[in-house]
């Protein structure tokens, strides 16, 4: 068929009078397609709209307030907003950051572990109602987990956690921050974050795992593959750009996570002092400003917060940058 | 000075006369026409207005407004929401007039961190905006010792455990204060508010008032402390100490109630005082009122030696305008303003874990609610 969609039917007139060969220009042409057409392009430009509309406003609230900041924005960890303006980000980046990664590495070796069992060696009587309960995860609110994380599972964590740095405790990441008790950790609240990032990462995880050319498999059998070699030869190679993907829509999540990291993390005195450890506490981005919105008073003070909200803005931007190239590169090897 | 006594007279048989007389403005007017003056039938009239009302702010009263809301609703057939943002969102929801009164923590400050609070305030209404005190809310200093059933502290033991001074509960400083209690020789785990709140102003206020060689940093909403966990809101503090072997820390009586925590009688210099909903009213009794008129921004004296108070109290206002530019809504919120005085509703306080306002203070309340227009 040619590429303007003429076809044998156009070369007799239509009913309607129409001369033959003349095209119906349905491929451009008629209402449905223009509306169509038209409502991408604007859904489209509205997003783009509504992100740059974001950034602005972010910079303009933020920019008084950091003229007048006290002490250097990026490097420090105080964070005084009242007569005086002295806050800086560095605690804040830190627990975001650490808590997001703590809780990538965890969960994301669980979930395409779990989205292998689902695919390839759970039975389909077992697959699909276990695929549904893993769904349900996603839909706990984050509220409970914050209750269950903080109240239930901190006090049983903190003996273990003693543990470890009694042992480990000679690598920073793993010592002992005096005065932090009952296991309300960044370390703590990376755990509860991979619980909540599971789902999403798992099961885009499946979807793609699903997706892998019965040829690419056969092959690989054919060739005398075991089912480990198979799934490392076929299955992973193809679903290794949508896992990543995934794991950045895990990671965005674990960033602006707020309720649950707030009611978990014990948060830090002013002054306090600066520790790699992730079994001290703190505040993420999200958190501080969650706790504090109850006071906001829509001033100088608040633009302090807004300027928090801009770097995690800026933050959650490079996270995926990053992600879109990474894919790119494995699509080009893949390929 | 005779008019404005009349007037408080009458509230007073107003809401005396309410306690007794079934709900409903009929029956109000009725009793008021067999016993009550002419005052007082006047003022019954606009007692129970009819109006709608939204109110927004501080969260330390929000149990108590939910207790208001649904009496004023019984009583007068009116809804008043009341929507528990925070004192600063409250103040700010009230000066860009969304919301009819507005719930703080702190009277309307001239020196507020983001400008003039009370020209702000005054601006929206076009008169002059009332610090009301209504709800008092004990702060009490909760504890977690095994063994330790009472503990007593003064105000400079107090600051020198929440600044990291004082770090074992078997210290010396504490054991003078509490002979005969066996002390454990473990460490103490201080916790604090994480979040910005009038809970750990007034606390910090107490301490700086009160043990000001102790306790250097000026009175803030965010904890600037040197030492301690930070935990979200009243309910992750309370439940923090509750868990946690050696641990103290500062919550809203209410709090320490429902979680059944052990709670420190603090000694001002006249004898270990414990919380009660009486002493803590004798704490207020004692402040002075910093406001001019009828705008009743107390001053409150952490450090009174007044025999058999409470002293580390956090008064709760609500700002309101004097003068309302829709009369309407300004005898609605006179309304619900005198209902909120009313012995009725303030007797009930207790059992939320609020404390009523003392008699001295009530009365100038009474009064001010009176001359609302």
């Amino acid at each position: 068929m040619s590429s303007t969609g003429a076809s044998v039917a156009d070369e007799t007139p239509s009913p309607g009078g129409r001369d033959p060969l003349s095209g119906d220009g349905a491929a451009t042409g008629r209402l449905g397609d223009r509306i169509f057409a038209g409502a991408t392009v604007g859904a489209g430009l509205l997003v783009v709209v509504v992100v740059v509309l974001v950034g602005i406003f972010l910079l303009a609230q933020a920019l008084p307030a950091l003229r007048v900041d006290q002490a250097s924005f990026f490097t420090s960890t105080q964070w005084h907003t009242g007569s005086t303006l002295a806050f800086g980000i560095a605690g804040l980046l830190w627990a975001t950051v650490a808590t997001s990664i703590v809780a990538l590495l965890v969960a994301v070796p669980f979930s395409v572990a779990i989205a292998l069992f689902l695919t390839q060696y759970a039975p389909r009587w077992l697959s699909r109602p276990a695929a549904g309960l893993i769904d349900l995860l996603a839909a706990v609110p984050s509220i409970v987990y914050g209750l269950w994380g903080g109240y239930i599972v901190a006090g049983k964590w903190a003996p273990i956690q003693d543990g470890v740095s009694t042992v480990l405790g000679w690598i920073p990441l793993f010592a002992k921050v005096d005065g932090i008790t009952g296991g309300s950790t960044l370390f703590f609240v990376g755990l509860v974050l991979a619980v909540m990032i599971l789902p999403i990462i798992t099961a885009l995880s499946r979807e793609i795992f699903d997706q892998t050319p019965t040829t690419h498999k056969e092959g690989a059998y054919a060739l005398g593959a075991t089912k480990w070699e198979m799934i490392r030869t076929a299955v992973l190679p193809f679903g290794k750009a949508g896992v990543i993907s995934a794991s950045m829509l895990g990671l965005g999540r674990a960033l602006g996570e707020t309720i649950a990291v707030m009611m978990i993390l014990s948060g830090l005195p002013q002054g306090a002092p600066w520790t790699w450890s992730l079994f001290n506490g703190g505040a993420t981005f999200a958190s501080k400003i969650a706790s504090d919105a109850s006071e906001f008073s829509g001033g100088l003070s608040t633009g302090a917060y807004i300027a928090a909200g801009l770097v995690l803005f800026v933050l959650t931007f490079v996270v995926n940058a990053i992600a879109r190239v990474i894919i790119d590169r494995r699509k080009a090897f893949t390929e | 000075m005779k008019a404005l006594r009349i007037s408080q007279l009458a509230a007073l048989s107003v809401a005396g006369t309410m306690a007794l007389a079934a709900c409903g403005s009929a029956s109000n007017d009725d009793a008021a026409g067999g016993g009550g003056t002419s005052a007082a039938a006047a003022t019954s009239s606009s007692a129970c207005t009819p109006g709608n009302l939204t109110g927004a702010g501080s969260t330390a009263q929000q149990n108590a407004m939910a207790q208001a809301t649904a009496g004023y609703k019984a009583r007068c057939g009116s809804d008043v929401s009341y929507n528990g943002t925070g004192s600063g969102a409250g103040i700010t929801s009230f000066i860009t007039k969304q919301v009819d009164f507005a719930g703080s923590d702190s009277a309307l400050n001239p020196q507020g961190k983001d400008g003039d609070e009370v020209a702000k305030a005054a601006a929206a209404c076009g008169s002059p905006a009332w610090d009301l005190p209504m709800v008092t809310g004990p702060i009490a200093v909760a504890y977690h010792v095994k063994g330790v059933d009472t503990l007593v502290l003064t105000p400079s033991v107090t600051a020198q455990i929440f600044s990291g001074k004082i770090t074992k509960w078997n210290d010396p400083a504490i054991a003078k204060l509490n002979p005969g209690v066996t002390l454990p020789a473990e460490a103490i785990s201080v916790f604090f508010r994480s979040d910005s709140s009038g809970t750990t102003d007034n606390f910090t206020n107490y301490l700086n008032t009160a043990a000001p060689s102790d306790w250097t940093a000026k009175h803030a909403k965010d904890w600037s402390g040197k030492v301690g966990q930070g935990k979200a809101k009243s309910a992750g503090v309370s439940q923090a100490i509750s868990s946690t072997e050696g641990g103290i820390g500062y919550v809203e009586w209410s709090f320490a109630i429902t979680d059944k925590l052990k709670m420190a009688q603090i000694d001002n210099g006249s004898g270990p005082v414990a919380l009660t909903a009486e002493s803590a009213g004798k704490a207020v009794e004692a402040a002075t009122i910093a406001g001019t008129g009828n705008d009743l921004a107390l001053n409150i004296d952490y450090s009174t030696k007044a025999e058999g108070a409470y002293p580390i109290v956090l008064v709760t206002y609500e700002i309101v305008c004097s003068k309302n530019a829709d009369p309407a809504k300004g005898k609605a919120v006179k309304s619900f303003m005198s209902y909120l005085v009313s012995d009725d509703f303030q007797n009930t306080l207790t059992s939320i874990g609020s404390a009523p306002l003392p008699t001295s203070i009530k009365d100038k309340v009474t009064a001010a609610v009176a001359a609302l227009s």
